[in-house]
């Protein structure tokens, strides 16, 4: 296939999913088997991770307010960069990794195995079955996995912060909810809905397309991470932008 | 498609074409598999098969012709309309195929899980009569990932077999097993053709077991079919290759 015509052909794939999500008949039972897989089961993935960026990001933040003798205001600074951007967008990647790859080498290796025709041959939809499924859960799962982010963020961050000035975490809490609004919140979230879109449409775009036996698989799994990963930044920018203008009191 | 009810429903290709880039597999194949009997297809390794029976299932759609399950053109039909007409088919793939995520015995409940209203106490039996049938009663509950190359071909027959589909094909059922097993499974086939009235179109390289299964047998080579008859005629072939090929691998 010509590069623009296979271009062409996976934005109707992902225009398709998007379609599908709507359309009866619903696979309920298949996309509450995968959201089990991909949100619960990314659960300890991200609640650990969420809890190590707070750290790092508390450490950060007490060296930048400390200079302006700012302390005060170490709580709410991290909650914003956490909410509005580091928790949506470290989910986002670590997702694209850990989905992405499970997605394009499990798909691919039911084409491989011509599973995905005998799905086919048993009178089922393929693409609804397998892809709009996926894509379903994931999009569901990102702003549940990205709360649970910033949850353990928060945690960590005041483990960091009473470890140096010994504020409670009673304080601490009520010093970082004090600042964080709908608007800081909401959007942010629902743009992960955005990411875990990216994810699955990508990962599966790659399992599905899979060809070559066991090196193809292996490359699917690897294509579908490093491309969900870089989609996933550069749709960020434009996201981040489209929030700026939607929520114009989130630029203040 | 309720139990019991005799099936009526043949395959016809007219004119089928089917090339993959420059390699053209099938040639202007036109051929009647007439209702209720049984076609064996001959012919040597890579010569379009497989290939033949994924049209019959609409698995594969041909460049040029026309595919009749029934009175019915496949080939024209759009995929939800495909879909029913799949469901008169069990397709066993040559490699089996099986759903290696879910265990023997779902794998032949899936099908009756999709398309019937059966309460599962009624599912459960069906899927136990199926494996029964092929001689895997105590492979129930295992993986296919547990089984011998024999027993998954076994276990993707039952599931072919599970909705008592009018039209079964069958991609070499005796490939991995051992004689005995091999002739039972033959056994199992025509019991099935007599007793339901099935129309089978087998792929096999067991010269012996087309013998027991075919009423004719047809001779595939270089895309088209080289010579069709009972295996009598096949014999007496005015073609080199087609005696050859009967009485090399007539040692059973
Ligand atoms: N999906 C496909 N894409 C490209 N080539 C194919 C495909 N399926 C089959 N072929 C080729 O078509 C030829 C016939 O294949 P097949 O029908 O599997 O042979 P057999 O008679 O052994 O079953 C082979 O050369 C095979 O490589
Ligand atoms: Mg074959």
């Amino acid at each position: 296939m010509a590069p623009l015509s296979s271009a062409g052909y996976a934005v109707a794939f992902a225009a398709r999913a998007i379609r599908e999500i709507f359309l009866p008949p619903y696979e309920i039972k298949e996309t509450a088997r995968q959201l089990y897989e991909v949100g619960w089961r990314s659960l300890p993935l991200i609640a650990v991770a969420g809890f190590a960026v707070g750290i790092v990001l508390s450490m950060h933040t007490r060296a930048s307010l400390e200079r302006f003798g700012a302390e005060a205001l170490i709580p709410a600074a991290l909650m914003l960069a956490l909410v509005r951007e580091t928790g949506p967008l470290v989910v986002g990647l670590l997702v694209a990794g850990r989905v992405g790859a499970g997605f394009g080498a499990e798909l691919g290796a039911m084409k491989v195995t011509e599973q995905i025709d005998a799905l086919e041959a048993v009178a089922v939809d393929s693409f609804k079955f397998l892809v709009v499924t996926r894509t379903l859960a994931c999009m569901l799962a990102m702003p549940i996995l990205t709360t649970v982010m910033n949850f353990t963020g928060i945690i960590g961050g005041w483990l960091a912060e009473s470890a140096i000035s010994g504020m409670s975490f009673e304080a601490y809490f009520r010093s970082a909810f004090s600042v964080v609004g709908f608007a800081d919140y909401v959007p942010g979230t629902i743009k992960t809905m955005v990411f875990g879109y990216i994810i699955a449409i990508t990962a599966c775009y790659f399992g599905v397309h899979t060809r070559g036996g066991t090196q193809g698989v292996g490359y699917s799994a690897t294509r579908s991470v490093v491309t969900a990963s870089i989609l996933l930044i550069t749709a960020n920018v434009v996201l981040v932008r489209l929030i700026f203008f939607l929520f114009p009191e989130t630029t203040g | 498609m309720s139990a019991g009810a005799p099936a009526v429903t043949g395959v016809r290709l007219e004119h089928v074409s089917k090339a993959f880039g420059a390699l053209r597999v099938l040639d202007d194949v036109s051929v009647e598999l007439p209702a209720g009997e049984a076609t064996v297809v001959l012919g040597r390794s890579g010569t379009g098969k497989s290939v033949l029976l994924k049209h019959i299932v609409g698995l594969l759609h041909p460049d040029a012709g026309r595919v009749f399950l029934g009175d019915q053109d496949i080939t024209a039909l759009a995929p939800a309309a495909l879909a029913v007409a799949r469901r008169q088919i069990g397709f066993l793939f040559q490699n089996a195929a099986l759903f290696d995520s879910i265990t023997v015995a779902e794998n032949v409940a899936f099908p009756l899980r999709r398309h019937t209203r059966l309460p599962e106490a009624e599912i459960r039996a069906r899927v136990e009569e199926k494996l029964a049938a092929v001689g895997l009663a105590d492979a129930v509950a295992r993986m296919p990932a547990a089984l011998s190359g024999g027993m998954r071909k076994r276990a993707g027959l039952a599931r072919a077999m599970a909705l008592e589909p009018s039209v079964l094909l069958v991609d070499e059922p005796s490939a991995g097993l051992d004689p005995v097993t091999s002739e039972e499974i033959d056994d199992l086939l025509v019991r099935v053709k007599r007793e339901r009235g099935t129309t089978l179109v087998v792929v096999t390289h067991n010269i012996p077991s087309a013998r027991r299964i075919g009423d004719t047998l047809l001779f595939l080579h270089e895309g088209r079919v080289l010579a069709r008859g009972t295996a009598a005629e096949l014999e007496r072939s005015e073609h080199e290759l087609v005696r050859q090929f009967m009485h090399s691998e007539a040692g059973g």
